[in-house]
């Protein structure tokens, strides 16, 4: 805290001396280290590494799926080994949501551009920020080690009772990776929201600040709320598991349904703490090359407010089929259906935003529109499912899967390379190359809805998820789905070779404002990439300068 | 700047007991749902009445009785009657077989469940034996009674005309309470004392 306040204050020539000698340098300087920029930095190679891990399993997956048969998933004895499968499903799914898409939006954009953009010199806890980057590899660790002890864990994402106390004890590992990761996302919610209430500088009031700081902001407050429910429910699992307690034990009296409660009042609000980020960093992107002020910005910031509220009282949309009384349905079918109000008012805002803009189909906002489009047919799949009586049919079909890759694997992963292709100049100072880009972008955008949207033709077949194997009527849609898999995986190896590395070490080098008069927010009026310190002399803004 | 380091520490300090709180309401889910379940029937939570006079009408339901054991618990568990046709109001008496056919001395404890879940509310039990643990010798065999009716009340709500089946079904797990280890130990004590 020391630092931070010394370094946002102005005392002239020492904050110079300051920044001189105590950069820190070597290991010291990340291990140690307290400065947003470079914990943003580690947040960003951590979670690339971790999503080439999860998506090799998807690939993983998807080879097993390309023919009808168990190929790959056999025991020792040649008969097919259903566990395996599911431990790879569920590392794939955990690894994306905790250790892929909430360090990088949250992490790595939310610690790099949140201060630049509210004029703070740092977070408010920067040592605070530290831990709670440094959580996470153990946690990681923790993950990746229970995949392979006591036979892994092969219950989902969504580790239900009493599947998961059957489980070996791989599943404490889980238990115990995903208490840390949670107090590391705690405790980061807890800096960015101090930071943005604290620290914007004179001037920036809320109705002034940028909309990624925003989305960060009610993403902060989603972690706040519904994060210690999943760390109470899955204590609650473990003390099941072993020490006697009988919370989702049916043999003691508990009740495996209220761990589907907890557990979805945390999830649910986890798929928007998901998206949140993604839709601020496609509102300054769609903005900034549309060289016009984002439509309906008021709008824009409490829609976001609006989809956070109404994502608490939603969850039991995901448990339709649990045996909810016919009222309990009618109602979460509304509520339910209700988000679809804000969302569409984000929608149409960034398409009113374009409309009559003098648009520049530069890569990010490539990522942008793509984002848009499939967001779009994400929600429009979400509307379908809201439905109860619909649900009872598509329940743990591939089209859900369908559905949910469309707004996350292909919503948030869109809005994080958006973002990284937006940002990536400011950053390391380096542009990206443009055909590289461009070849990212279209051979992921084409792969992607190759893979996706046959699914939604297999899960209307009945293809039940969480299954090694299927009947040979629905190999076509499979073996489509598969080949676009390794065409998006292909994609991500060429964008991790040709832009991250080639871009890092041969980009052209950009100034301060490297797209031009559409951006507008204050990350743009510092150096790239920005000195070590920013903003020891705070910017006063005006309310001309309205985002 | 002392005074922004206590306001972002006062902030941090209240967030952090959002956090708590939420994690204390997580655990206090747990009673209240039970508490909510066994008040409403929500989730097929039959009920459990007293005996005594009521109304009994000619509208008839089936109810069907089902029974589970878990993998683990070696014993065999049935229902002597696997369906009967009573009036609603009407009190009937029925009863579950259970037998040990272990080599060792076992304590088990049943769950129940209502379906369709919103018969819940009008299915009530007067006498069963759920939640007690129970004492089984090797090869031992006893029959464990259940007295039920259907709330004639369940006649005057339209939402429940098309209910002409209710199913009651209960499981057997091995109990690893305190009560179940006394039990044991009774046994094992005896066996010993006739063994020497």
């Amino acid at each position: 805290m020391a630092t931070a306040h010394g370094a946002a204050h102005d005392h002239g020539s020492h904050a110079h001396g300051h920044d001189e000698h105590h950069t820190p340098t070597g290991w010291r300087r990340y291990v140690y280290s307290t400065n947003h920029k470079d914990i943003g930095t580690m947040y960003l190679v951590f979670a690339i590494g971790a999503a080439l891990i999860g998506a090799t399993f998807s690939v993983i997956m998807r080879l097993e799926l390309l023919q009808p048969g168990v190929q790959y998933f056999n025991a020792a004895d040649g008969t097919p080994n259903g566990h395996l499968w599911n431990t790879v499903v569920t590392a794939h799914g955990l690894i994306m949501v905790f250790f892929v898409v909430m360090p990088a939006l949250i992490g790595g954009f939310g610690n790099w551009f949140v201060p630049l953009m509210i004029g703070a010199p740092d977070m408010a806890f920067p040592r605070m920020n530290n831990i709670s980057f440094w959580l996470l590899p153990p946690a990681f660790l923790l993950l990746l080690a229970s995949a392979l002890i006591g036979g892994g864990v092969g219950t989902g994402w969504t580790i239900y009772p009493p599947l998961t106390i059957q489980q070996g004890a791989g599943m404490d590992l889980a238990i115990f990776s995903l208490h840390i990761a949670g107090a590391s996302s705690i405790l980061g919610a807890i800096n960015f929201i101090t930071t943005i209430f604290n620290m914007r500088a004179p001037g920036m009031t809320l109705h002034r600040m940028p909309l990624f700081a925003w989305s960060i902001l009610v993403t902060a407050f989603l972690l706040l709320l519904a994060l210690p429910v999943l760390a109470g429910a899955i204590t609650m699992l473990l003390t099941d598991r072993n020490f006697g307690t009988h919370f989702f034990d049916a043999a003691g009296g508990g009740d495996p349904t209220l761990f589907l409660h907890l557990f979805w009042f945390f999830g649910h609000p986890e798929v928007y703490i998901m998206i949140l980020p993604a839709f601020g960093i496609v509102s300054h992107i769609i903005s900034t090359f549309s060289k016009k002020p984002i439509f309906g910005y008021l709008g824009m910031a409490y829609a976001m407010v609006a989809i956070g509220v109404v994502g608490f009282v939603v969850w039991a949309h995901h448990m339709y089929t649990v045996g909810m009384d016919v009222d309990t349905r009618a109602y979460f079918v509304a509520a339910t259906m209700v988000i679809a109000v804000p969302t569409g008012v984000k929608i149409f805002s960034w398409i009113a935003t374009m409309w009559g803009g003098s648009i520049r189909l530069e890569v990010p906002m490539l990522w942008a529109i793509g984002f848009i489009f499939l967001f779009t047919v994400g929600g429009v799949t979400g509307v379908v499912l809201a439905n109860a009586g619909v649900d009872y049919a598509l329940h743990n079909t591939y089209y859900v899967i369908a559905h949910f890759h469309y707004v996350l694997s292909l919503g948030a992963v869109f809005g994080m390379f958006a973002g990284y292709y937006y940002w990536i100049g400011k950053m390391s100072g380096r542009q990206y190359p443009e055909w590289a880009a461009q070849i990212h972008f279209w051979t992921t955008f084409i792969g992607v809805n190759l893979t996706f949207f046959p699914m939604h033709f297999s899960g209307l077949a009945g293809m039940p998820r969480h299954y090694v194997d299927y009947p040979d009527a629905m190999w076509h849609w499979n073996y489509i789905s598969s080949l676009g898999a390794f065409l998006s995986f292909g994609s991500t190896l060429f964008w991790l070779v040709f832009v991250v590395f080639g871009g890092l070490l041969a980009g052209r080098k950009v100034g301060a404002n490297y797209w031009g008069e559409g951006a507008t927010t204050l990350e743009w009026t510092v150096p790239s990439p920005p000195p070590f310190h920013t903003f020891e002399e705070l910017p006063h803004i005006s309310p001309a300068a309205h985002p | 700047m002392k005074a922004t380091g206590d306001r972002n520490a006062r902030l941090a300090w209240r967030l952090a007991g959002v956090v708590g709180g939420m994690l204390a309401l997580a655990y206090a889910a747990s009673p209240l749902y039970d508490l909510f379940c066994r008040t409403t029937g929500f989730g097929g939570t039959p009920q459990v009445a007293q005996a005594g006079d009521r109304t009994i009408l000619e509208r008839t339901v089936a109810v069907r009785f089902d029974s589970n054991v878990d993998p683990n618990l070696p014993w065999r568990f049935q229902p002597l009657e696997r369906e009967v046709r009573v009036k609603l109001g009407e009190e009937r008496l029925t009863h579950y077989r259970v037998t040990n056919v272990s080599q060792r001395p076992i304590v088990g404890t049943s769950t129940y469940n209502v379906t369709p879940e919103p018969a819940g509310p009008w299915f009530n039990k007067v006498q069963c034996f759920c939640f007690t643990e129970q004492l089984l010798l090797p090869g031992q065999s006893v029959d464990l009674p259940v007295i039920f009716f259907v709330d004639s009340e369940m006649d005057k709500d339209r939402r429940y005309e098309n209910v002409r089946t209710i199913t009651l079904s209960y499981t057997f797990f091995e109990a690893k309470t305190e009560r179940a280890k006394t039990l044991l130990g009774g046994v094992s004590a005896g066996a010993t004392g006739k063994g020497g």
